[in-house]
């Protein structure tokens, strides 16, 4: 029994050590590979943190599904929307001729576009789901340039590594990783199952990150900024869903 | 006593029943890691399932959609048609950041137990039923013995018959890896890595209707489980499950 005990002792000690300084290693390469969320401080960080990570390196360049034409949800449904604001109505009464999407931050040419000048942009057709994280969904096909190519015109520094993005609505703003602003299915979707983005469901613009869920997909956003750290936004978490209890990445 | 088979000098005074564990530490530590996840998981489970209890089949689902069921509960969000004229509290934020935190401490927690069930034989030994067991006549006298209720035989605070090993089978290698599929398959991210682990389900809301049957099954393992062990006995099957030692006579020996 002694031996065993003692044996058992070693072991222990040793998987406790190569446990221990195996996690300082991993906690290290996270940091450098860009595998820790801004929301991973607190009592849920651990597992946010885990999540982020391991879907991270296992989804980094994989593609939405996307759908046939006839898997199309009809009619798609429209989540409630807070109200609009007076500047809201004042552009939609001049058909969001005025509308603009500013782009700041770490480029090298910052810009404003208006809905014209995006849609003279090569566009992009999709037929993805949108899920909300009450468990409905509904399938749409999506058209809008793709965000890559609004930062390839801008010239993202090479330092960035999130693009924040805000919505006409002052409390909604969100942020998503490099993987996931230059993925070719994240779109500045102007267009919904072949007309105009209607209000209701974003329109006249709203990001489209069809590999995460709906809260990341703002609608009628008004600006985007490239930057390389979260903590001058808001409370530092990484945009407003963490600030309301949600996680930041929700790619689930 | 327990901690004495731990010194260098007992080994050979003290009897080897006396130093034998019912189940062994990998085992206790594992199921209660998995009783608190699990636990975690359930009530948090309730929680954003009341943002939408309606459940639909295929790839897409929402109110515009005819449902496959809806559960006749109010809804924690006010667009759900319930017939009920109130709302329930929304808890979803914690609750979905708690439920993967959980789901994470399972899982890693489950893979340390399958790995050392299969290592040390764990499962051959203690959970794979006897070829002697698996006749209708063996199946009929465990099942005859459970429906008189008939209190548990001496040997059963040592051994599980041949119900309790194939209900743990299941649970272990059927329930749990359908439960851990079925709620990766809603995950937008993982579909697009893993197409196929939605596709062959039926889509996201079959993986979603599906997680949730499966949860059920889980907490009706839970509960007879429960019920079980305390007609076994319950003060002596928690103690063994949590000391390792099954019966109070060790102590009075």
């Amino acid at each position: 029994m002694s031996k065993i005990s003692r044996r058992k002792l070693i072991t222990t000690g040793v998987v406790a050590t190569a446990g221990a300084s195996g996690l300082a290693v991993a906690a290290s390469l996270a940091r450098r590979y860009g595998l820790i969320p801004p929301d991973s401080g607190g009592l849920y960080g651990p597992g946010e943190t885990l999540t982020y990570a391991a879907q991270r390196l296992l989804t980094r360049h994989s593609l939405a599904r996307e759908f046939n034409r006839n898997q199309i949800s009809k009619p798609p449904f429209a989540n409630e929307v807070a109200p609009l604001g007076e500047a809201f109505k004042r552009l939609q009464e001049g058909a969001f001729a005025g509308w603009r999407l500013a782009v700041d931050g770490m480029v090298a040419r910052p810009a404003s576009f208006s809905l014209e000048e995006l849609k003279g942009f090569p566009g992009r057709s999709q037929i993805t789901h949108l899920a909300c994280e009450e468990g409905w969904s509904y399938i749409a096909e999506w058209m809008g340039v793709p965000l890559s190519h609004i930062l390839n015109a801008v010239g993202t520094l090479p330092h960035a590594r999130y693009v924040v993005y805000r919505s006409i609505q002052s409390d909604w703003w969100e942020s998503i990783d490099m993987a996931d602003a230059l993925h070719p299915q994240t779109l500045v979707a102007h267009g919904m199952n072949g007309s105009e983005l209607p209000v209701a469901f974003g329109g006249p613009l709203r990001l489209r990150v069809p590999r995460q869920l709906g809260y990341k997909n703002v609608k009628y956003i008004t600006s985007l900024t490239v930057t390389d750290s979260l903590t001058r936004f808001g409370k530092g978490l990484g945009s407003a869903s963490p600030e309301s209890g949600y996680a930041w990445y929700a790619g689930i | 006593m327990a901690d004495s088979v731990c010194g260098p000098t007992s080994a050979a005074a003290v009897p080897a029943t006396t130093v034998r564990s019912r189940h062994s530490a990998v085992v206790r530590v594992t199921h209660w890691i998995t009783t608190l996840s699990f636990l975690a998981l359930l009530v948090t489970g309730v929680e954003i399932l009341i943002s939408h209890p309606r459940f639909y089949w295929g790839e897409a689902g929402n109110v515009l959609t005819p449902p496959l069921f809806k559960l006749p509960i109010p809804a924690s969000r006010a667009k759900v048609p319930t017939g009920y004229g109130y709302v329930l509290p929304d808890q979803n934020g914690w609750s979905r950041y708690l439920h993967f935190q959980s789901a994470w401490v399972a899982v890693l927690t489950g893979f340390v137990y399958v790995g050392f069930g299969f290592f040390t034989g764990h499962f051959r030994q203690n959970l794979l039923p006897a070829r002697a067991d698996l006749t209708r006549n063996g199946l009929a006298s465990v099942i005859a013995q459970h429906l008189r209720i008939r209190p548990a035989r001496a040997e059963e605070a040592w051994s599980y018959n041949v119900l309790q090993r194939l209900t743990y089978l299941l649970v272990i290698f059927v329930l749990f890896p359908l439960v851990i599929w079925t709620g990766l398959a809603m995950s937008p991210a993982i579909a697009s890595a893993i197409p196929a682990a939605v596709t062959v389900l039926g889509g996201q809301q079959s993986a979603r209707t599906l997680h949730f049957f499966v949860s059920v099954f889980l907490v009706l393992f839970f509960l007879v489980h429960v019920v079980m062990v305390c007609l076994a006995g319950f003060r002596n099957r928690v103690r063994a499950m949590i000391t390792g030692l099954p019966a109070a006579r060790m102590e009075r020996a």
